[in-house]
């Protein structure tokens, strides 16, 4: 939930005035654009004028952000569930995925501050993390596009750490971008993977133009032959060439308009898209489930040949010692993984229902005085002067929930903590499903 | 999260809330089935209980201490020492407000618990709904976490008898994640006669400690020596060892735990067994693959 708050001052910031109580929750943020001086500002973020409305008699006031917020918040949260739940949870969650980074002349422009290249560099090390996050079994590569050609700077691989560290070692741009070669070099790496992948690209693009050997329609073709899934941001404006290769490969393109917006869209990329699930072919993986060996004992792991003390899995099937999951076993070629990493992804499978928004004079039915409280955190649901604050009922429970528990149940827990707490509204459930 | 962070990091600049100061959300286990067969009867653990919770409050006086009844078939706040009111005909003469308070409320959830049970007497559960209340313990720290860079340091201990029930494998693991998004350690303290394999996971993912005690007569020294210091402290202390984790999972098709299975590469469901179809996705398999 901190997080969200934390993209919510981030994209809301500047452009609302601030109320006294906002102020307290955002001082760990500052430095951040608040300890700069009004000069040294980007006209662009502070657009004051735009979080005030005038009332009925006319005074300016500040908008309600946090009104405004839950509901594009809920907005969102109900687009989601309805193209989930048509689609039938056939998401990809095994993606192969490389990310093309542009380091062609045009990154140098200085439009995002301090230039486009930083400022995407900054954004792919926070998805990558949020990337592995949603997608456990997942792997990604990186490739940079830099005088023209196209260079694996990392192999598919699943340890976030050493994709950003290559990154950032490899931060200078020159030279003309070349949208053909990326797509080739990556076109050749995604055909070996494994059938039942998911093969994507993602191309954070700077430059105007490509400078390409041959003809890139025919690239594309076979990019779209590959099931290769290519989605494009754009950094500067919208190009023809990007638009119909997403178009050709159900890809998605975007162009930011700004840091903030770069950012929401490229997190947009981190849970599982829905439409690919008919690319990949579906199988029965065969796995096993390691348990983990006793702190203190020492044994002899099977991947770096070298005497261990404590921590290590067994393979369940030849009880060979790895020391990371997931991994291949060495000895018989299971693959292992642990069952969370599994877990992570079930709330994408099992989403839980948005709540309803519950009308005011149901809460002052004295036959429901139990439900004045928050059912998960305890809050009351009266703001001070005894009026009824705005909250929410979850549809299958009807236990009411304050906004922020709404936001935090659906963000992060993916739980619906009353349905959770009663036993016979569970068998329903079940029965239902 | 960050916010949790910062409080860590920055020095505080008021005296009210140093790192040391807990938040202690005790999730007790009141499940009949499981204290019918326990080794010691309910009223002896819950005074144990109650004198740990007591030397919480003593430790600091800025301690706060929340206690969450899982029942078998519903779970509810019963406790919560920020807003214990001022009642003077509790007061007896013969046992602090705390007490008397808690042991209202336990009465009250209990038999509001057993009424809902007759119900469902018949299916026979045994296990109690530990995702309800992790969940409300979650959204309650959210609360606290809501309330400004400034809050005490929440972790949750876990005192769990009754053995997992499988059909809450997800919910359980999208509340430990949750807890280790917002790092929230979950502390398990189990005094049933089988390991847990859900508090097993929680505490080692989340960073707690998980003890299951051999003698269930001296519990209170055992909650009071491993799981009454802050996290602050805990890292100067030599606290239990995990002896091995059970990273098994159960499988969707008859909730069984197995240590190898069949995963399906479209929705990343467990099967015992291979089948034709995915229960969870409908996609049709076209071979199975080995490794």
């Amino acid at each position: 939930m901190n997080d969200m708050e934390h993209r919510k001052t981030n994209n809301g910031e500047g452009r609302r005035l601030d109320g006294e109580e906002e102020e307290e929750e955002e001082d760990e943020d500052e430095g951040n654009g608040r300890g700069l001086d009004a000069w040294e500002r980007a006209y662009a973020d502070e657009r004051s004028w735009e979080s005030l409305q005038e009332d009925e008699s006319g005074l300016l006031r500040p908008i309600d952000n946090k009104t405004i917020y839950h509901a594009q918040y809920r907005r969102r949260i109900r687009s989601l569930y309805s193209t989930t739940t048509t689609a039938r949870i056939q998401k990809g969650l095994i993606r192969y995925l490389y990310i093309v980074v542009d380091l062609s002349r045009a990154a140098a422009e200085m439009d995002f501050k301090p230039s486009r290249m930083a400022v995407v560099a900054k954004h792919i090390e926070a998805f990558i993390r949020e990337f592995f996050d949603q997608n456990p079994l997942s792997q990604i590569g990186l490739v940079t596009i830099k005088d023209g050609l196209a260079q694996c700077l990392t192999d598919l691989g699943g340890s976030p750490d050493s994709h950003v560290k290559a990154l950032m070692g490899k931060l200078e741009c020159s030279g003309d971008s070349s949208l053909q070669n990326a797509l080739d070099l990556v076109h050749g790496y995604l055909n070996q993977i494994p059938s039942y992948g998911h093969r994507e690209v993602l191309i954070l693009y700077s430059a105007l133009s490509t400078c390409d050997p041959g003809d890139i329609m025919e690239t594309i073709q076979e990019c779209k032959k590959s099931k290769i899934r290519c989605s494009v941001i754009g950094l500067s404006a919208e190009i023809f060439i990007c638009r119909h290769l997403c178009q050709e490969t159900g890809g998605s393109y975007s162009v930011a308009l700004d840091e903030s917006h770069f950012k929401e869209l490229l997190l947009e990329h981190a849970p599982p898209p829905p439409a690919i699930a008919e690319f990949a072919i579906a199988n029965l993986i065969k796995m096993g489930f390691p348990q983990r060996a006793a702190e203190g004992v020492i044994s002899i792991c099977s991947c770096h040949k070298e005497a261990k003390v404590g921590g290590g899995y067994t393979c369940p099937r030849c009880k060979a010692r790895v020391c990371e999951l997931p991994t291949e076993c060495r000895i018989c070629g299971l693959t292992l993984v642990s069952s969370p990493h599994l877990a992570r992804s079930y709330h994408h499978l099992f989403p839980i229902p948005p709540f309803d928004e519950v009308s005011l004079s149901l809460l002052n039915n004295p036959h429901q005085r139990s439900s004045r409280a928050c059912f998960g955190c305890q809050e009351s649901l009266l703001i001070p002067g005894n009026k009824p604050n705005l909250c929410v009922a979850c549809p299958k429970c009807k236990q009411h929930f304050c906004l922020d528990c709404d936001i935090y149940i659906h963000e992060s827990l993916h739980n619906c903590p009353g349905c959770e707490s009663f036993r016979h509204s569970k068998i329903v459930s079940v029965t239902e499903e | 999260m960050a916010i949790g962070r910062s409080a860590v990091m920055a020095p505080v600049p008021s005296k009210l809330y140093s790192d040391d100061v807990s938040l202690l959300m005790v999730l007790l286990d009141t499940n009949p089935f499981f204290w019918s067969t326990a080794s010691i009867p309910f009223s002896k653990f819950l005074s144990h209980v109650l004198a740990f919770l007591n030397s919480i409050l003593l430790i600091n006086q800025f301690n706060q201490v929340v206690v969450i009844a899982t029942g078998c078939n519903s779970c509810n706040f019963i406790f919560d020492s920020s807003s214990v009111p001022a009642n003077p005909n509790l007061e007896n003469g013969r046992m602090p407000a705390l007490c008397s308070n808690l042991l209202q409320k336990l009465e009250e959830f209990v038999t509001g618990d057993e009424k809902l049970s007759k119900e469902v007497l018949a299916a026979g559960i045994g296990s109690s709904l530990l995702s309800g209340s992790l969940s409300m313990a979650l959204c309650y720290i959210q609360r606290v976490f809501r309330t400004g860079p400034l809050h005490p340091q929440p972790r949750i201990l876990c005192l769990q008898g009754s053995p997992d029930g499988p059909e809450q494998y997800v919910a359980v693991m999208n509340a430990i994640f949750s807890a280790q998004r917002s790092m929230v350690p979950i502390d398990s303290c189990v005094l049933g006669a089988q390991h847990s394999a859900f508090l097993q996971q929680a505490s080692y993912i989340t960073g707690g400690v998980y003890l299951k005690p051999q003698q269930l007569d001296g519990l209170f020294q055992y909650l009071s020596t491993v799981f009454a210091t802050d996290l602050h402290s805990r890292r100067f202390l030599q606290l239990p060892k995990p002896a091995g984790v059970d990273f098994r999972a159960s499988c969707f098709c008859h909730k069984n735990t197995i240590d190898m299975g069949y995963i399906c590469s479209v929705c990343l469901s467990i099967f015992c067994k291979h089948h034709k179809k995915c229960s969870t996705c409908g996609r049709k398999r076209q071979s199975s693959l080995e490794g």
